[in-house]
């Protein structure tokens, strides 16, 4: 596969890791009342769709950035490649 | 033997003949030859046994779909089995044997099993062998396993070299035949980078093998005009012997080179190159392979496919008998006996079971229309065919087409599914290809020559337009489009014989027929049932045939029955091609530390740390095992001094205006207020509660933390912390750098160790106040060499580690020793690193195994409840911290002169070893040189509270059953007063 | 129709004409006491154990293209009982005593091959881990050998000892450890199942199910809607996209295996080998093909396919500890989707909706535990407890934090 990098344009798959589903991102908060239920769910239950997919990808051979991938985990087709950390803001993890 | 069967004409060179050996007989080819053209040149007709029956088999195709002419290639180390004939170059000394066969080829004990055949059909297996039931792996499956496989492994290591390579390309292009050629042209034309590949060592695919006329010339003088052409441009790459075996996703190509499997040796030079190709579009230009008929007895040498008859008398010069007949269903096995003719090769007759003949006359060939063929005989040579007619002929050759099946297995690799086309009668592909991929010519069902040039030259067209090239008006080659119909006929019934479908599996239409019989009735079941086309051969010859005579049992239509789709690789790859360089010692990297090249001299055994290379311990000459180089080193450092090389640590960089913030939240204790100056040892859950990694984090300013990591987990704590660095906290001001390969860093432990650094240190009061217990400074050593100083102790001495930068860890190790040597320092090495942490109490990997809570190893009181840190919830679920859990312990056998082995499991005294009276297991031992006997850390139920009690460490694995006392962990200096002091 | 040597004889000498399908095509009926979504060979086990053994009536499996389509159908065959952990090692070596009265059981040959497994270690902290593993297997009434490198070589004298890189140190041998004939077991069960009365209904695909007050009541399929007492879940590989039609997440996700099969060669590996210090292990069917496979691919997958990275890397791991394989061919490599859960172990239970039933999460292991997942999910739809050796396949273990990580990678599913 290739993964088109925001950064670094095509690079081989090969150069990256894979952790898993965009949602990691959404830690929850540890402090909350119901956190053990939340951690729960959000470490251990999956989605897990057969199509769009959007996931992380860290660039071990490469600039160390994590990336959200979105893939078709049918075709492996890859559509979007966005820095996981402009993810993460856009997704209310700011300070 | 002299080559007989050579005729005039054909593309090998007659001025260079080539010796070579067949079942150590003596034969001459001619350079341009395959194995497979030289043995029919040689009248070689009987070349191996098929697999199951052990039937006479003889030379069937022309190419990579042989089944048949499976032969062992060359001997010693190099002995390469199960090669196909037809495919490989003919080389001066080539030695090739048969194979799968007892006893000689000519007379093969086993082929009794054909006499059994009616015993051994389909699925034969599944229902006997079942009593008694010790008998199968004693008696029936060895008989089995013996007389199945084909060729043999040499047994001895591959002296060949394999090398790999990455290619980048506009467009790919897999075929040099007429399609293949003509794409390459037009978008060589259009300026687009472009590969062709082949499989065969001569480009043209089908035009070398059959007369034709192309744009007036002969079809071969059109692949030579094409090739130097295309040779001109530098924009195109040919790559000859070279076979795309696979479609991968976005674009990425597999493609085998084999660069000296044509030579005698392959020298210093890489057998094969495996190339990954990256390109933007791809063209499938594969051809078509033609299939036989399943008719009574059509597996005899002689039997072969019409269009592999022509390629051997038109390429190569051979005629593959002296009295030919051809049997075919569609127009091409006319042409090939046109051909035939115009050689001067004895065409006695041409049976079709058509009605009406396509031609008129062929001089001197009896056309037999509305006719098959019924039987044959001759049982190591075809002598002799019955036709349905009555007739009978003689004949040692009997061409066969059957039809010709496109090439699709590049377009189902990615599970796209071929559909049925009924009037060429084979699977075209379907809408499904590969993003990117492209088929042209026969391989797209454009089954004649003036098609095949037009859409190669229309496909790549478009492919340079749609990449934004400016295609000029590149003219496309013309050629007549001949004759092609046939007749949807598959197999010549009303007979009790066997007929052949899958020559090399011994697959007939009975075993299809008991299959559909027996309710195995979807293509898989089918082919899972019979094991049609799960040869060396894929079922390339066999795959529709099988499926046709499947539908017509189950009275469905071909594409209601199913279709059979392909995966890689498209032929078979060496193992040693896709493993390339990277074996023995390059199979991964290989790290040294810092002193490697001092510790070396020091003749230290050296032992594999993940892909460190680490000093295990450092001998000497009176040293008579390596357990007193061990002893040695832990006693001389608890009584003076000694110095480890650790920089084999995780070592990351961590700074930033909230650097403590991010701490605070990767490590479980608190670490938002560690002074300046100052060391805390830290432990770091995963996010699932489970201990991760431990190590200590010095604070050199208050934007500047350095962390150490396990050797072992530097590379995922870094990954880690960079996720909850860029994903989870993305805006806390923190930077991480790995920086394990910057810095070389040495303990130094002892009670002497103050007195040593003392020497080499600049300007640093190393008083107990000066400098304390977990203190850290940046420094410099050896006057004015930048480093850094912790106050650390893996070893519960007074100890320190020294940093600094890696181009000064050899000339460092050197001062250190230097300096010590009033102390007579020692060396020490991993294994009494080790002895040393467990006398400590210290855990390492082998008890943070990654299924052991924080709670296990005594630590929950280090998970700050006041904070939200990774993995801090998830540490506190019900199981985790229940009473009954393993906690850490400290073991002790209870007889001095016993020793501990590491995976021993805790039973109590008197009860039975089974999986409910296991209480827990050993994780680590050592000798202890301080406690002069065996002591161990170990997990055990409620272990905390047990400290005391006497218990059983069992080991039925090495057949110890020992008594060991458990103790607390801490068993060396537990109040810490000598790494304090 | 019994099979034995006699059968093939009368057979053979008529022409083979008169052999029986191996199972009816019944129809599907308008309801069944029990449905057992998924015909691999797991759900055939179940049909087969819960019929014969647990007295069930009225079953139908249900499968979406033809029985063993699945995992059974692409796998590497490996049988074994060789787990540390108290939550598996029970369950694998129940199945492996049950693999070895396989064929006896079902009048049917699935070649069970007991010609061992061998884990070789190339650390002294690997040698301890399997120290570890072995002695646990003991424990449970396994056999296990701790290996020292001289008696290694004389079982596989053609392995590379000394390789340049990690030598080879001990290993971890289980003799009754082996191979099977993964097709033939799941018509070995097909076959069993059908002679017990059991529906085996292809080409039947479950699209939904019927609920009622909360309760699952019965599947809607392509084919209509049937009724079910109990409703049994049995799709490895797919778990995931069935359950979510009842509502449900699970802690799965898919992920590609790639798989590799040599040419046929005359017999050239004792048994299983698997590589310690490289994705690597392999075997040799009895047909003589090499079988060998490394690691998932690492990205989730439903593709049925893998990439060139971890082709390579296998092979060079194969290359490392024994390069006599070096001139041996590949002949084909294909990828099957596994179910990978968050600590790399199974489920075999209820769900919090009544009636419906589910077994998945099998990861790369599910082949060897076909006999034992089938006896112990029969268990559970017969009795509604679940099967002692199954006790801690529960689909709560990880809000109580009772994961079985054999691996110790933590909830990250591509580890395991």
């Amino acid at each position: 596969m290739i993964i088109n990098h925001p950064l670094l344009g095509p690079r081989d798959a090969n150069e990256f890791v894979h952790l898993g589903d965009e949602s990691l991102i959404d830690r929850p908060d540890g402090m909350a009342d119901d956190a053990a239920n939340k951690f729960h769910n959000y470490m251990y239950l999956r989605d897990n769709p057969a199509g769009k997919y959007r996931e992380l990808w860290y660039h071990d051979a490469g600039d160390r950035s994590w990336l959200v991938v979105t893939r078709d985990t049918l075709t492996h087709e890859i559509f979007d490649v966005e820095l996981a950390r402009d993810v993460a803001r856009a997704r209310g993890r700011s300070k | 033997m002299s080559q007989l069967f050579r005729i005039n004409g054909g593309l090998t060179d007659r001025s260079k003949p080539i010796n070579f050996t067949f079942n150590n007989k003596q034969m001459v080819g001619y350079e341009g030859d395959t194995l497979a053209s030289a043995l029919l040149a040689n009248g070689q007709r009987l070349v191996g046994r098929s697999f199951k029956y052990h039937r006479p088999r003889g030379i069937f195709s022309a190419g990579s779909e042989e089944p048949n002419a499976l032969v062992q290639l060359r001997t010693g180390a190099h002995q390469e089995p199960n090669t196909r004939a037809t495919v490989t170059e003919l080389f001066d000394g080539l030695t090739a044997t048969s194979q799968n066969h007892r006893g000689s080829l000519g007379f093969d004990f086993m082929s009794v099993t054909d006499l059994l055949s009616p015993f051994l059909s389909a699925g034969f297996y599944y229902k006997t062998f079942m009593w008694p039931k010790a008998f199968w792996e004693k008696i029936y499956e060895p008989i089995i396993r013996s007389s199945a496989g084909l060729g043999s492994l040499s047994m001895l290591e591959d002296p060949d070299k394999y090398d790999k390579g990455f290619l980048h390309c506009d467009l790919l292009i897999a075929g040099s035949g007429p399609s293949g050629l003509t794409a390459a042209l037009a978008a060589g034309h259009a300026g687009l980078r472009v590969i062709i590949a082949d499989e065969d060592y001569v480009l043209g695919g089908r035009l070398l093998e059959e007369d034709h006329n192309i744009d007036g010339i002969s079809g071969q003088d059109w692949v030579l005009q094409t090739l130097a052409e295309l040779t001109e441009m530098s924009n195109v790459r040919i790559l000859p012997r070279t076979t795309i075996y696979g479609a991968y996703d976005h674009g990425i190509y597999g493609a085998l080179e084999r660069k000296t499997d044509h030579l005698a040796d392959s020298g210093d030079k890489p057998r094969q190159v495996l190339w990954r190709i990256y390109s933007k579009r791809a063209m499938i230009c594969g051809g078509a392979t033609e299939r036989s008929i399943a008719f009574a007895n059509n597996d005899r040498p002689g039997i072969m496919l019409a269009g592999a008859v022509r390629a051997y008398a038109t390429r190569y010069g051979v005629a593959t008998g002296n009295k030919v007949a051809i049997f075919t269903n569609n127009d091409s096995g006319w042409q090939t006996a046109l051909e035939l003719v115009a050689k001067g090769v004895n065409v006695v007759a041409i049976i079709d079971p058509r009605d009406t003949a396509p031609r008129t006359h062929i001089s001197g060939v009896a056309m037999i229309m509305g006719a098959s063929v019924c039987n044959t005989s001759g049982r190591k040579a075809l002598s002799r065919i019955a036709l349905s007619n009555g007739q009978t002929l003689n004949v040692d050759c009997l061409a066969v087409s059957g039809g010709w099946s496109p090439n699709v297995h590049l377009t189902c690799h990615q599970r796209g599914r071929p559909v049925w086309n009924d009037t060429i009668a084979g699977f075209v592909p379907g809408g499904d290809l590969p993003v990117g991929q492209f088929v042209a010519g026969a391989a797209n069902g454009d089954m004649t020559l003036g098609a095949a040039l037009k859409s190669g030259h229309k496909t790549a067209t478009l492919i340079a337009k749609d990449l934004g090239f400016t295609t000029n008006s590149s003219k496309v080659a013309k050629a007549d489009d001949e004759n092609f119909a046939i007749k949807q006929f598959w197999h010549v019934t009303g007979h009790k014989q066997r007929a052949w479908i899958d020559l090399q599996n011994d697959v007939t239409t009975k075993d299809i027929t008991q299959s559909q019989a027996e309710g195995f009735r979807s293509v898989e079941h089918l082919k899972r049932y019979t094991t049609l086309g799960m040869a060396t051969d894929q079922g390339k010859t066999s795959n529709v045939l099988g499926l046709a005579v499947m539908a017509e049992a189950t009275g469905k239509t071909i594409p209601e029955t199913g279709t059979t789709i392909f995966r890689p690789p498209y032929s078979p790859v060496a193992i040693g091609a896709f493993g390339g360089r990277e074996r023995g010692q390059h199979f991964h990297p290989t790290r040294l530390t810092p002193s490697h090249k001092w510790a070396k001299e020091q003749g230290a055994e050296f032992v594999e740390v993940g892909n460190w290379m680490r000093a295990q311990w450092f001998p000497k000459s009176n040293d008579k095992t390596w357990r007193d180089s061990v002893d040695r080193e832990v006693k001389k450092t608890r009584t003076s001094v000694g110095v480890c090389d650790v920089s084999t640590l995780g070592k990351i960089d961590i700074k930033g205006r909230d650097a403590a913030e991010f701490l605070n939240k990767i490590y479980s204790n608190p670490f938002a207020k560690v002074p300046v100056g100052r060391v805390r040892y830290g432990l770091m859950l995963r996010e699932d509660g489970i201990c991760y990694d431990d190590g200590t984090t010095a604070r050199l300013a208050e934007d500047h933390f350095v962390m150490t990591t396990t050797t072992a987990n530097a590379v995922l704590v870094y990954r880690n912390m960079e996720f909850a660095r860029q994903c989870l906290f993305p805006d806390l001001d923190v930077h991480l750098i790995s920086t394990t390969d910057q810095w070389a860093q040495f303990a130094i432990a002892g009670p002497n160790s103050r007195a040593v650094l003392s020497k080499i240190i600049d300007k640093v009061d190393m008083s107990n106040d000066g400098f304390p217990f977990m203190a850290c400074s940046n420094i410099t050593v050896c006057d004015g060499t930048p480093g850094r100083l912790f106050r650390i102790s893996f070893s519960g001495e007074l100890a320190y580690e020294v940093a600094v930068p890696v181009r000064y860890g050899d000339a460092l190790i050197r001062e250190i020793i230097k300096a010590g040597k009033e102390f007579d320092i020692t060396p020490y090495g991993t294994e009494a690193l080790g002895v040393m942490r467990i006398e400590k109490g210290h855990v390492t990997g082998a008890e943070l195994n990654g299924q052991v809570t924080a709670f296990n190893v005594n630590m929950n009181n280090m998970i700050s409840i006041k904070k939200d840190s990774i993995g801090s919830v998830l540490s506190r679920r019900e199981m985790m911290i229940a009473d009954d859990q393993i906690r850490l312990v400290g073991v002790k056998t209870v007889e001095l002169s016993d020793s501990l082995a590491s995976g021993a499991h805790f039973v109590a005294k008197g009860e039975k070893p089974t999986t409910k009276n296991d209480q827990g297991w050993i994780a680590s031992v050592c000798y202890s040189p301080h406690f002069e006997q065996h002591i161990g850390l170990g997990f055990l139920e409620r272990g905390h509270e047990r400290h005391g009690e006497i218990i059983r460490a069992w080991d039925g694995v090495r057949g110890t059953d020992i008594l060991v006392e458990i103790v607390s962990a801490h068993m060396y200096d537990p109040e810490g007063g000598l790494q304090r002091g | 129709m019994r099979y034995s040597a006699l059968s093939i004889l009368k057979q053979g000498l008529t022409g083979n004409k008169s052999w029986k399908p191996v199972w009816r095509e019944p129809e599907p009926k308008k309801s069944y006491d029990y449905i057992i979504v998924g015909g691999g060979g797991h759900g055939l086990a179940t049909a087969h154990y819960l019929a014969k053994i647990f007295g069930g009536k009225n079953i139908a499996v249900l499968e979406k293209g033809w029985i063993g389509s699945g995992n059974i159908g692409r796998n590497t065959t490996i049988v074994r009982s060789n787990y540390v952990l108290d939550g598996n090692q029970p369950f694998y070596e129940m199945s492996v005593k049950l693999w070895e009265g396989l064929e006896q059981d079902l009048n049917y040959n699935a070649m069970m091959s007991q010609r061992g497994i061998l884990n070789l270690a190339h650390s002294d902290g690997q040698r301890d881990a399997y120290a570890r593993r072995g002695n646990a297997m003991l424990m449970s009434g396994a056999d296990a050998e701790l290996l020292d490198r001289d008696a290694i070589q004389k079982m596989c004298p053609f392995l590379k000892f000394d390789n340049e890189r990690f030598p080879i140190k001990a290993g971890l041998l289980q003799r009754r450890a082996g191979t099977a004939r993964h097709d033939a077991v799941a018509w070995g069960y097909a076959r069993s199942a059908d002679m017990h009365g059991v529906d085996i209904i292809q080409n039947c695909e479950v699209t939904g199910f019927q609920m009622k007050n909360g309760k699952c009541i019965g599947v809607q399929t392509n084919r209509g809607p049937i009724k079910a007492k109990k409703t049994a879940v049995c799709v490895a590989g797919s778990s995931s996209r069935v359950m979510e039609k009842a509502g449900m997440r699970l802690p799965i996700e898919s992920h590609v295996l790639q798989a590799f099969v040599s040419e046929g060669l005359k017999p050239t590996i004792p048994g299983v080998i698997t590589y310690g210090a490289g994705h690597f292990y392999i075997s040799q069917s009895d047909k003589g093909g090499l079988v060998f496979g490394g690691d998932l691919d690492g990205y989730n997958s439903y593709a049925q396919r893998g990439n060139l990275p971890v082709v390579e890397d296998v092979c060079a791991g194969g290359m490392s500890i024994m390069p006599m394989i070096g001139r041996a061919r590949l002949l084909r490599m294909w990828g099957g989707v596994m179910d990978m859960s968050m600590d790399g172990s199974p489920f075999i239970d209820k769900t919090g909706i009544g009636g419906l039933y589910f077994n998945g999460g099998w990861c790369y292991g599910g082949f060897k535990a076909t006999p034992a997942s089938g006896y112990c999910y029969a268990h559970l739809l017969a009795t509604d407890t679940p099967h002692e050796n199954a006790s801690q396949m529960r689909l709560d273990r990880f809000m109580r934090g009772n994961m079985i990580d054999e691996k110790g990678a933590g909830a990250q599913p591509n580890l395991h």
